[in-house]
């Protein structure tokens, strides 16, 4: 089990308990997160699971996936140095303990 | 308001369940599905699925998230009759009221009369493509009815992974209905360099134990052949109940049908498409869940606004991401960019941008389409960068 924490936009937090292997989009959908909504399931196809990742993380969750720029650039939401697609980050025992922010608007 | 009813446990019955929870609706959510299990998605069926066979991957919740989100999903349960006086619907003996009642039905594959048709697979549900990835044990000869994008995105598949391919086209180009000519010529090359044999004009008219036979009398040797000639909705139900029906449910721009306490959204609805007035039926995952949304807004009294959402699309096929944007009609014209992009134009209106790996532009397109109208002499303007105009 790897732990995750949404931080919604409104500071409301939500720690789930994510399959290894899982994704942090999946997960959030999973365990009835909102705030992210996935559209397209992960086919990078959309910019529906935006999220930003917390500064503490961000090395641990690296760099983007080929792609992830041009999808981001039309999100919803502000786009920050930590913005991430969350269907392209995957839960590993490195990321126990993961912190993500939940931008206000994905669609 | 306290119970809502949902039929058909797809991407957009699920869609309109949860966003009925996150709009804040506390009555009861009863989804039923037809199919065994839960829901799941269809686009990787055709796509990753046939490579993988993970079919985990496809659910769209865990068991755990209905219980969680108090909906109460029944699957393996098909919804036989709507009494719309009495606001109940029937499958078997079971009858469940609503207040509000979501028709979600989706579509199922067309079977045209062609003789020895039972012989061919279909590739809808799960069940079906877990069927044909079983056919595919080993090296086999594939030949597919109709190069539409399922047939096309199969018939890639199937190619990568080192079967013999040929695709019965009855229409003088691939995806006709969806695409401008260039990108159906685009993409016949892409399949011809896979190795995959195309016939165009090219309407099958038998099926036999040794392949397909074509019109023009050519047979074509199959050990596997795939039905992919396109879908009717599941308009039944509604029908019977009374509710027009033309080629879907119809609906209006609320997404409700002639009857208040009705609505229906997804592949199985004919909705006036809001640039035309025209009424259009989608079939897409924005379409399934944009609908959902909006139902789900208006029934919880957060917004009025009539449908107005930008339709988008995708496909893959082999190393080709196709994306559109919009939504054009098949004699809409179009004029290729440098870079590959088909811009669509209704008269002088741009109706829908064609992109092939090139997300970039596919993502601006949609924002800017939803805007106001954009002008053919304005994007000209820019040298055809969308994001200047
Ligand atoms: C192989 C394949 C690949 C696709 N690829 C893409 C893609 O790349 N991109 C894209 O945007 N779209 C794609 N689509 C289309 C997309 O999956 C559909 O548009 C979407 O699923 C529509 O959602 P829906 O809820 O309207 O219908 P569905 O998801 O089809 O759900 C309808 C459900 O209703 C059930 N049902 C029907 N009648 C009854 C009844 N009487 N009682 C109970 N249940 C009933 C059915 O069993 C079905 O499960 C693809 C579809 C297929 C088949």
């Amino acid at each position: 089990m790897v732990k995750v924490t949404y931080v919604a936009a409104d500071g409301t937090e939500t720690i789930v308990d994510a399959d290894e292997g899982s994704t942090v989009m999946q997960t959030a959908l999973d365990n009835s997160v909102d705030g992210i909504v996935g559209e397209c399931g992960g086919a990078m196809m959309c910019a529906t699971c935006h999220c930003y990742v917390d500064d503490a993380w961000s090395d641990k969750t690296g760099p983007r996936q080929d792609g992830e720029d041009d999808m981001l650039e039309c999100a919803a939401d502000a786009v920050k140095p930590s913005s991430r697609l969350s269907c392209q980050i995957k839960l590993t025992d490195a990321l126990d303990g993961l912190v993500v922010h939940l931008p206000q608007d994905q669609v | 308001m306290d119970n809502i009813v949902i039929v058909g446990a797809g991407q957009g019955g699920l869609q309109a369940a949860i966003s009925l929870r996150q709009d804040g609706f506390t009555g009861r959510i009863t989804l039923i599905g037809g199919e065994e299990g839960l829901p799941y998605q269809r686009p990787p069926l055709s796509k990753a699925y046939l490579k993988t066979g993970d079919a985990g991957a496809l659910r769209l919740r865990p068991a755990s998230f209905f219980a969680k989100a108090g909906i109460d999903l029944i699957g393996g349960l098909w919804v036989d009759h709507i009494d719309r006086n009495a606001q109940t619907v029937m499958a078997g003996d079971r009858v469940f009221p609503y207040d509000h009642l979501i028709l979600a039905t989706g579509t199922r594959n067309l079977r045209p009369p062609i003789p020895g048709l039972d012989r061919a697979l279909d590739l809808r549900t799960l069940q079906d493509a877990s069927r044909l990835r079983a056919a595919l044990d080993r090296p086999k000869r594939c030949a597919v009815i109709g190069g539409g994008f399922i047939g096309l995105e199969f018939a890639a598949v199937a190619a990568g992974l080192g079967h013999d391919v040929t695709i019965a086209e009855a229409a003088p180009r691939l995806m006709a209905r969806a695409v401008s000519p260039a990108m159906s010529e685009r993409f016949h090359a892409l399949h011809r360099d896979l190795g995959t044999t195309l016939h165009l004009n090219a309407p099958v008219t038998d099926v036999t134990e040794d392949g397909i036979t074509l019109q023009d009398g050519s047979a074509i040797g199959a050990d596997v052949v795939l039905l992919a000639a396109g879908v009717r909705p599941n308009t039944h139900l509604a029908k019977v109940a009374g509710l027009p029906v033309e080629n879907g449910i119809v609906v209006d721009a609320f997404l409700l049908t002639n009857d208040p306490a009705i609505s229906a959204l997804g592949d199985c609805a004919v909705f006036p498409n809001p640039n035309t007035g025209q009424p259009v039926r989608l079939e897409s995952v924005q379409a399934a869940t944009d609908h959902a949304r909006l139902i789900s807004r208006r029934i919880t009294g957060k917004s009025r606004d009539p449908y107005a959402a930008v339709p988008w699309f995708w496909s893959d096929q082999a190393d080709a991401k196709l994306q559109i944007a919009g939504l054009a009609a098949p004699d809409d014209e179009a004029l290729a960019g440098a870079d590959g992009t088909i811009w669509r134009f209704a008269g002088d209106r741009l109706s829908a941008v064609e992109t092939v790996n090139n997300a970039k532009t596919h993502m601006q397109a949609r924002k800017r389409l939803a805007g106001v109208p954009i002008d053919r002499a304005a994007l000209f303007g820019t040298g055809f960068d969308i994001s200047a105009v």
